[in-house]
This record gives C-alpha cells, structure tokens and sequence, in this order.
C-alpha cells in the first residue's frame, strides 16, 4: 500500500494518478482501434471527453442534490476540487448518457462503438486493480495462505493482486481477438462475460462484500446474472450475425 | 477462432456452455456466502472516526475469549489502558459508575489491558481496587495496542452498534459528564 507519492515537497495521491494514467492509455488504445472498425478517431475521443466533463459535472450535481441546503447557500463549493464530494452513480449515469447523445448525433452505430472501446475498458481495468493495490481498497478476506498479505490489521487475501493478474488476463485475451472480427459486438460482450465470471469468482476472497439476502455476497449475485444475459447475448449476436451472412450471400 | 464461433452458433452445445457455467458459477457464489458479520459491507478497518473498529480476540482477566465483531448491536466503549497510568486510575470510576448506569440498555465496555507493558498482578489489584465489574481484557501480546495506533495512555474508542467507531478520545482522565454524553450519542442509535 502506497496511497500518496512523495517527491520532494510534492505529495501526489497516487490511486487517482493511476486511474488518470489508465484512462489516458484507455483512451489511446481506443482511439487506435478506430480504423478497424471504420470510425472516425476524432469522434471518438470527442465521445470519451464529453462523457468524461458530463461524468464530473453529473457527480458532483448529484452529490449537491443530496445536501441542497449547504449548496444554495454556498454556491461556489460546486466547484471545489475535492473528489469526495462526487456521486459515482450519477456521474457514470450523466456520462453515460452524454456520450449516447453525441454517439447518436454523430451516427455512430451501437455495436462497433463500444467494440471500439472495449480494449481500453479492458486497460483501464488494470489500472483500477492497480490504484485498488495502491490505496488498499477492495481487500481480501482474513486467511492462513502462505501468500497473504498484511493490511488493515490482518493477514488477508491479496485480492488486489488477484484482480490485476486476471484483469491482465482478460486484456490479453481482448487484444488478441480484437483483430478478429466474427461479428459486430463480439468483442464488447465478450469482455462483459469474462469480467462478470471474473467479478463473481473474486469476490469470494473480498473481506468487504456488501452481503444481500443473509449471506449472500451482493456483486457476486450481480456478476452471476450479468454472466448469464452476457453468454445468452454472444449466442444471440453470432446467430443474428449468421442469419445477415445468409442474406447477404444469397 | 472459426471454432468458436460455430460454437457460439450452435444453440444446443452453447446451452450446455451456458447451463455449465451457471451450476459452476451458483455452486461457486453458493460456497462463498458468508454470514452478514463476515464481510465489512464495503467499510474499511482502521482506529479512526467513521472508520469500522478492526477487530480481535483477546483472552479476559477470568479466562473468556471475548471477540469484539461478536458485540456488533451494542454500543462498546472500548478503553486502552495501563495499572501504572496515572489519568487512566482517574478516569476508572467513572468508566464504571457509566457502565452500571447504560449496561442495561445496550452498552458494553471493553477495558483493554497494555499487558505487555503491565503486570499481570498489578492488574488484578487495580480491578479489585476499583471493583470493575465489566471485561479487563489482556492485550500480551501488544497487537491491539499496534493496531489501534495508541499513543497515549489511556485512549477510548466509542463504537457504535453498526460497528463504527463514533469518537476517539486520546489521553485523559475523561469527565464522566464527556462519557455519559458519548454513551448518549452512541444509544440514541441502539434499538
């Protein structure tokens, strides 16, 4: 765990550096990828900065929305730099949101847009498993394994590890069939079953799970259905895919 | 590549993929549950306010385990403490008169013995001496006095019944008008 890197007088936080780092090679990636699936560069990256402004602003008028009265009346604090005073929710709702109606002004169609970012999605995972190393969130469960890792009191799973040797994983596996392209959205639902299945495998070892239903481990619960809509839709997409080959074939 | 997508086509063997990974994936989730008490439900463990109180097991003065996540739904008054501090035989009273009076409603104290900085018969004449009636807990080994961060003989940790330390009270002795309201704050939230 090393939240905070000092260099000389500078004190830099290094979990929100590396997810800035992983959203910069993210966005690369991405943008490299436009070619293959004929998509203008520019209107990409225009997608991922307007998502990204509209994400900031949304998150922290989502978290002004819950304490009206201190904003009303302290105005100026909506632009304070201070990054606890941001919703995630709302902010990946409005981004959400932001880049649909760009993706939509521009016609740019669904499938081989998100195809196109998936690759950095997958990146940018990496560095979240990284930042989550870094700051010491998403810990492991206490345990006697001879590779546990002393934090927060305890000798625990060092599931921070887990999860960027799996992340890593799963970009390798991205980066190699990226340049296949068996049919529109392939990639994109491809990565979502893999992190699903990842997801639901380790958050056995978390120490922090929000349990639902007595005993159950919510994102596991969450995982499992996504796993199942996700390799339900890969079928739906290669049969659809077959089915326009035909057409077009004949 | 090309055989996975035929796969991907064919409905019957991509069901099979599909019924695999459920049973794998249920059974996994299934083997994984954990009771509610397991998990931190996404807090993180560290001796600050608003963060959830890490936990132990320490062996009391008559011979119990005593684990503090076993406490959760009570309010616990956690005090580290040493028979040789002198703010700390100030303040014992007072802890104990509180803990007689709120013992009934919900509260729990936990006086943490810096035994490895102690000794075991100075402890028992200091409990005598003061008629304490609650757990003396005995931290030989020094971990909890490592993982609390103490620095100052006594501190006080006031727990609340989700677990979450409310307030910490570093040296002492505290009034016992300070602990009483404390106590208050943390019962208000006690059903």
């Amino acid at each position: 765990m090393y939240p905070i890197l000092q260099i000389g007088p500078l004190a830099i936080q290094l979990p929100g550096l590396l997810l800035l780092a992983g959203l910069w090679i993210g966005t690369q990636l991405a943008e490299r990828g436009t070619a293959r699936n004929k998509l203008d560069p520019l209107w990409i990256s225009n997608m991922i900065f307007n998502a990204l402004a509209a994400g900031v602003i949304g998150a922290r008028l989502g978290y002004a929305l819950k304490y009206l009265d201190l904003y009303l009346s302290e105005p100026l604090n909506l632009l304070a730099l201070n990054l606890n005073t941001l919703s995630t929710m709302e902010g990946i709702a409005v981004g959400l949101i932001a880049a649909m109606i760009y993706a939509q002004r521009k016609g740019l169609s669904l499938l081989p847009t998100i195809d196109t970012l998936t690759p950095g999605l997958s990146v940018f995972a990496i560095f979240v498993a990284l930042a989550h190393l870094s700051s010491g969130d998403a810990f492991g469960a206490p345990t006697t394994v001879p590779w546990s890792i002393e934090i927060w009191g305890a000798d625990r799973h060092p599931t921070q590890i887990y999860e960027l040797l799996i992340a890593t994983g799963i970009t390798l596996v991205i980066l190699q069939i990226r340049n296949i392209r068996i049919f529109s959205g392939f990639c994109f639902t491809l990565f979502v079953a893999l992190s699903a299945i990842s997801r639901l495998f380790l958050e056995g070892f978390r120490g922090d799970s929000m349990i639902v239903f007595g005993s159950i481990r919510g994102a596991q619960l969450i995982s499992f259905v996504v796993m199942i809509f996700a390799l339900i839709a890969l079928h739906v997409l290669a049969r659809n895919n077959k089915e326009e080959m035909k057409q077009t074939s004949v | 590549m090309n055989t996975f997508h035929t796969l991907l086509q064919d409905s019957v063997r991509w069901s099979l993929v599909v019924i695999g990974a459920v049973i794998v994936g249920g059974l996994w989730l299934w083997a994984s549950a954990v009771p509610a008490d397991a998990t931190t439900g996404g807090l993180l463990p560290s001796p600050r306010e608003g963060f959830l109180a890490p936990d132990f097991t320490l062996e009391s003065l008559s011979g119990d385990k005593v684990t503090l996540s076993d406490m959760r739904g009570k309010a616990i008054v956690l005090n580290l403490w040493a028979s040789w501090c002198p703010p700390c035989r100030a303040e014992m009273p007072a802890i104990q008169r509180v803990y007689q009076e709120n013992h009934e409603r919900g509260l729990e104290v936990l006086a943490v013995n810096m035994t490895a900085q102690d000794s075991l018969a100075a402890v028992e004449t200091f409990v005598h001496e003061f008629n304490l009636t609650f757990p003396i807990l005995l931290d030989t080994g020094g971990d909890v006095g490592i993982t609390y961060l103490m620095r100052a003989f006594p501190t006080t940790f006031f727990i609340d019944r989700d677990g979450v330390i409310q307030r910490v009270i570093v040296g002492g002795p505290m009034s016992e008008v300070t602990l009483q309201s404390t106590v208050e704050q943390l019962m208000e939230d006690v059903p």
